[in-house]
């Protein structure tokens, strides 16, 4: 699998993904600035890492999604290329319009950096292979914009299609609004796109790839797309 | 000439900065203060002098970048 | 005066005490330049020798402070500290404050203290890998306190999490004390490889002298004076001087500097702190021995009209200077320009050991460098030692039950979880975290030496300090040692961040001569030499001065293998004492937290800190982590055993049941006697061995009894709940916070 990480001025946990793609067995990632226009001959896979592109200024994401290698990123996708966008890399896929709808600033407004519960909404994508649909599984959030909106049509055509691959949860994996951490519509914390290979997800799965180092229920989303990928 | 952008979430989005904004002036005691939207405004220098010419300019700039049309309106603003 | 003082046009008496020079200091001014200096050299001085650049109160005593070890590569004088910690690597540490700034206007204060204190991190070649702070508030019945707990708060987290940078533990304290006086102390731990440190001192004449980072504009001129004097009520008015920070270049600088590091360009770098380019560009030109041009219309101007006083004055953050090698100007230009952010020459360096300051050509401004560093002032203030406190009454002790007193204290704002503030810092990202905070120390694995983590922590006691400045700066340094030694750590050194009072009150003084004498003590006892520091003084409002804060962070090194945490592991574990005292759990109550949240009495001595028993209990318990027997471990502090006991419960999820000698008086409970550790091992067997090796070591040893169940119990009598204790820990500061 030939992983491409996007640098924008502002990315911050580039280094982290690179980590978790080696933990799971991976070649290192190569790194794609966010100036270029082309992504490296024969790329599997391209993750665009949480951060502060540009300093969440204007919107997180937005001008991030406006960069030129966010064309290239366009294009990739659109011939069924795999993508996955964590946290700021979430915002920057959404305000780039390749997935649907928009994450705006936490219910509670601060920033929470904690360990969250969630509930796998679907195994079948190249992403979630790994995991049970229903399983309950835990990793940190850090953010202060993950607060998913989308209208209501858009929101039904992502649960008829089975596009929502994780929901927050409680301690005993029971899905509601009042305990969605952060106020989320229908408690999302991570969808696909229409051809089930583009993942956006507020969750950081690349802190938790070890034991003693924020546990190991990161690591299934970077085997299975090793595994799908190689 | 100057162009001033406002850019607010669409009716029907939650503003959870509005929403607390509501909170502390009812707990201050001003009463009767009902949906309270935060938004922002971008001010801009324009070259251009045509007025009708700078609005199109500005409308594209709000299409491009300045607002998500996803979750935000947006009003403008032309002056001298 | 003498009337025959000369003063440059547009310059008298008044012009003088504005910028904060006394009439004596005046006088070497003018011995030094040989002639009335005009505004921008007056500027200049007063800068130079404020309180914040020149030390001139402290210098003294500072001095007598141990900085010496075979792991310190450099110790104060340099940006921040810099110890060998193995594998080629080093760790460059250092804590600085921004208390006034942060009162003034908290978001913007504390993270332009974030910012400056990563700036003197990553200015050496270190890529900073951690933030601690240290923050204390007034008491929370203040009406001011919950907006400045929190606007500080965000204002740590919004320019720590976007630079990326790990905020990983710290330390809040409430008091009446600091009403009107907050202090906001902040420290960075980098790594750096040990042959690529860069330092200060300017080199090579002719070299070309570059501007990089932000623009300059008008802010914050005169900040470093501002930390130097007391406030008054019309502090408020001063906001305008307060800067703002963008962490979003800082951290394109880091990379950028980083980038050009890697490189051979640079000669030296500085950082532009507080009185920006002056002391930035007086620094490189007085370590290196040499003379500096600057052509100040080249510098990078944000707002229209500068001039040079501006110029030389301003505190605009996120800018570094920097000499580099001839012919490497290109080079370094194009990484700037990669990174998009500014990139001038403005100058260059000279034989002439003079700072010649030009405006389009013309001299406006000519000083001698080193008589102006050498012969900034330096005070024998005079002191006066602290009366000791006389031992408080102890009546109303056990006037309520262990379990009311226990819960009282989980949820008093001093015993109270941190969890609301920290979690709205990322102390996750860079995938290193290992202790996360909230135990005794965090733990942050090498990037570059995977097997091995940098342990960290910082800690001060304050009433133990006012109550006895000597043992107060005694206790602030074993607290260290010993929350790093929890971990399974070996402590390797300090940084000290001395927040006083006004120093030309004797008493005052003499609070900081104590602390000095008591850290010092303290250093050398444990092998945990000072290696960088900062000093804030004239923390008063209206003549009140703050309890004295000598904040201590301290760094130690681990095998990541050998960690342990606080947290009760498994049901039936024996639980063992360590370190107290003859005949008893504990006794020392007075001064103690018990006293003043459960009795109402903020009195009496501190206990005392017997350095020869901490080492040696210390020692111990690092030994049987290291050996791998101890499943986890804690040290005792605010609120005794009891306390420390409910800690390692709450982190477990698991209760305990623990037998006293005598009778469960608060004195054993609650009683804060120091050198003390409680330790977990996996059985009985264990438990003896651990017994068998304290007894040889001369270690005072006590089985108190064996985890699991819900609830904590002592001698038979049931206590509350982990549920319960977990609800008296967790409510106070949300709840606090959200009224």
């Amino acid at each position: 699998m030939k992983t491409a990480i996007l640098l924008f001025p502002g990315t911050n946990r580039e280094q982290d993904i690179i980590k978790a793609v080696t933990v799971a067995g991976g070649k290192r990632p190569s790194v794609v600035w966010h100036r270029d226009t082309a992504l490296p001959e024969g790329t599997d896979l391209v993750v665009v890492a949480g951060g502060y592109s540009y300093g969440d200024y204007l919107r997180p994401g937005a001008m991030a999604a406006r960069s030129p290698v966010l064309n290239a990123v366009r294009t990739f996708a659109a011939d069924g290329g795999c993508v996955l966008g964590v946290c700021n890399g979430f915002q920057i896929l959404t305000e780039a319009g390749i997935l649907p709808g928009a994450l705006v600033r936490n219910r509670g407004l601060q920033f929470i950096c904690r360990d969250v519960n969630l509930v796998v909404g679907t195994e079948k994508s190249p992403f979630t292979g790994g995991y049970r649909k229903g399983q309950k599984i835990r990793l940190p959030v850090a953010h202060q914009d993950g607060n998913y909106t989308a209208d209501a049509e858009t929101l039904k055509r992502l649960e008829d299609e089975d596009r929502i691959a994780f929901r927050y949860a409680d301690a005993n994996g029971v899905v509601s609004d009042e305990t969605c951490l952060n106020g989320s519509l229908r408690s999302i914390a991570g969808v696909l796109s229409e051809n089930r290979r583009v993942l956006g997800l507020m969750p950081h799965p690349e802190n938790s790839i070890e034991a003693g180092f924020g546990g190991t229920d990161g690591l299934p989303l970077f085997k299975s797309l090793l595994e799908t990928l190689s | 000439m100057k162009a001033k952008v406002t850019i607010s979430f669409k009716p029907g989005v939650l503003d959870p900065q509005g929403r607390a904004i509501s909170h502390a002036l009812a707990g201050l005691g001003f009463e009767g203060v009902g949906d309270v939207r935060q938004g922002k405004v971008i001010e801009l220098d324009l070259a251009e002098t045509d007025a009708a010419k700078a609005r199109e300019q500005v409308e594209a700039m709000c299409q491009a970048l300045l607002a998500n049309p996803v979750i935000e309106t947006y009003a403008i603003e032309l002056a001298k | 005066m003498s009337k025959t003082v000369p003063y440059a046009e547009g310059i008298d008496a008044n012009v003088v005490r504005d910028h904060g020079l006394s009439e004596s200091e005046y006088e070497t001014v003018l011995s030094i330049m040989g002639r009335a200096p005009n505004l921008l050299e007056l500027g200049i001085f007063s800068v130079m020798w404020s309180e914040h650049c020149s030390y001139k109160s402290s210098k003294k005593w500072l001095k007598t402070l141990p900085t010496q070890a075979p792991w310190v590569v450099h110790g104060p004088g340099e940006n921040a500290g810099v110890i060998d910690i193995g594998d080629d690597l080093v760790a460059v540490f250092k804590m600085e404050s921004h208390n006034h700034p942060s009162y003034i206007e908290p978001y913007q204060g504390a993270a332009t203290g974030v910012g400056g204190i990563l700036r003197d991190v990553f200015t050496m070649g270190a890529r900073p890998v951690a933030n601690l702070n240290a923050l204390r508030f007034g008491a929370p019945e203040d009406p001011n306190t919950r907006h400045l707990v929190s606007g500080v708060v965000s204002g740590i987290g919004g320019y720590g999490n976007c630079v990326g940078v790990p905020c990983v533990g710290g330390e809040v304290n409430f008091h009446p004390g600091y009403n009107g006086n907050i202090l906001v102390n902040a420290m960075t731990v980098g790594v750096a490889k040990r042959d690529r440190i860069f330092l200060s001192a300017a080199a090579g004449v002719g070299n070309p002298v570059v501007y990089v980072g932000s623009r300059t504009g008008r802010d914050g001129i005169h900040g470093a004076t501002m930390a130097s004097t007391e406030f008054n009520e019309g502090s408020e008015e001063k906001r305008p001087t307060v800067q703002v920070g963008d962490p979003f270049t800082e951290k394109l600088l880091i990379e950028a500097c980083l980038e050009l590091m890697a490189t051979d360009a640079i000669v030296s770098i500085q950082d532009m702190g507080a009185a920006g380019l002056t002391s930035s560009s007086f620094e490189m030109a007085s370590k290196g021995g040499l003379g500096v041009v600057l052509d100040l219309e080249r510098v990078p101007m944000r707002e229209d009209g500068m001039n040079p006083y501006e110029l030389m004055l301003s505190e605009s953050q996120e800018r570094m200077l920097m000499v580099l090698k001839p012919g490497r100007e290109d080079l370094a230009r194009s990484i700037f320009e990669k990174w998009e952010l500014e990139f001038a020459i403005i100058g260059h360096l000279t034989d002439t050991g003079r700072m010649e300051l030009r405006w389009h050509g013309e001299t406006v401004g000519d000083l001698p460098i080193d008589p102006l560093a050498q012969a900034s002032p330096e005070y024998d203030r005079p002191w006066q030692p602290t009366v000791p406190a006389r031992p408080a009454s102890m009546a109303g002790v056990d006037s309520i039950t262990w379990q009311e007193a226990l819960l009282k204290l989980l949820s008093s704002p001093d015993g109270a979880s941190r969890r609301w503030i920290w979690e709205q810092y990322d102390y996750l990202v860079g995938g290193n975290t290992m202790q996360r905070p909230g135990g005794d120390a965090a733990v942050v694995r090498l990037e570059d030496a995977p097997s091995k983590a940098l342990a960290m922590t910082a800690d001060c006691t304050p009433r133990y300090v006012e109550a006895d400045p000597v043992m107060g700066g005694r206790q602030a340094v074993a607290e260290v040692w010993r929350n790093l030694t929890a971990v399974g750590a070996v402590p390797l050194a300090i940084t000290d961040n001395m927040n006083f009072g006004n120093p030309e009150k004797p008493r005052i003084m003499g609070q900081f001569v104590g602390a000095c004498q008591g850290i010092r003590d303290a250093c050398l006892a444990l092998d945990f030499p000072v290696v960088s520091g900062n000093v804030s003084l004239y923390n008063e409002t209206n003549n009140q001065a703050i309890p004295p804060t000598p904040a201590i962070g301290g760094v130690g090194i681990v095998s990541c293998d050998k960690v342990v945490d606080l947290a009760f592991k498994a049901e039936g574990q024996p639980v063992l004492l360590l370190g107290a005292p003859e005949g008893a759990e504990g006794h020392w109550l007075d001064c103690s937290l018990y006293l003043r949240e459960i009795v109402g009495r903020e009195a009496g001595p501190p206990p005392v800190v017997d350095l020869a028993h901490e080492r040696r209990v210390g020692d111990l318990v690092r030994a049987l982590i290291s050996e791998g027997v101890v499943t986890a471990c804690h040290d005792l502090s605010d609120g005794g055993l009891l306390m420390g006991l409910a800690d390692m419960a709450l982190a477990g999820n698991m209760g305990v049941r623990i037998h006293l000698e005598g009778t469960p008086s608060a004195f054993a409970l609650f009683g804060e006697d120091q050198g003390r550790y409680v330790l977990t091992v996996a059985n009985e067997a264990e438990a003896t061995a651990v017994i068998e090796r304290a007894v040889a070591t001369g270690v005072s040893v006590r089985k108190l009894g064996i985890t699991g169940g819900t609830e904590l119990m002592v001698n038979g009598e049931e206590g509350p709940t982990v549920a319960a204790l977990r609800e008296a820990h967790e409510g106070w500061l949300p709840a606090y916070m959200g009224a």
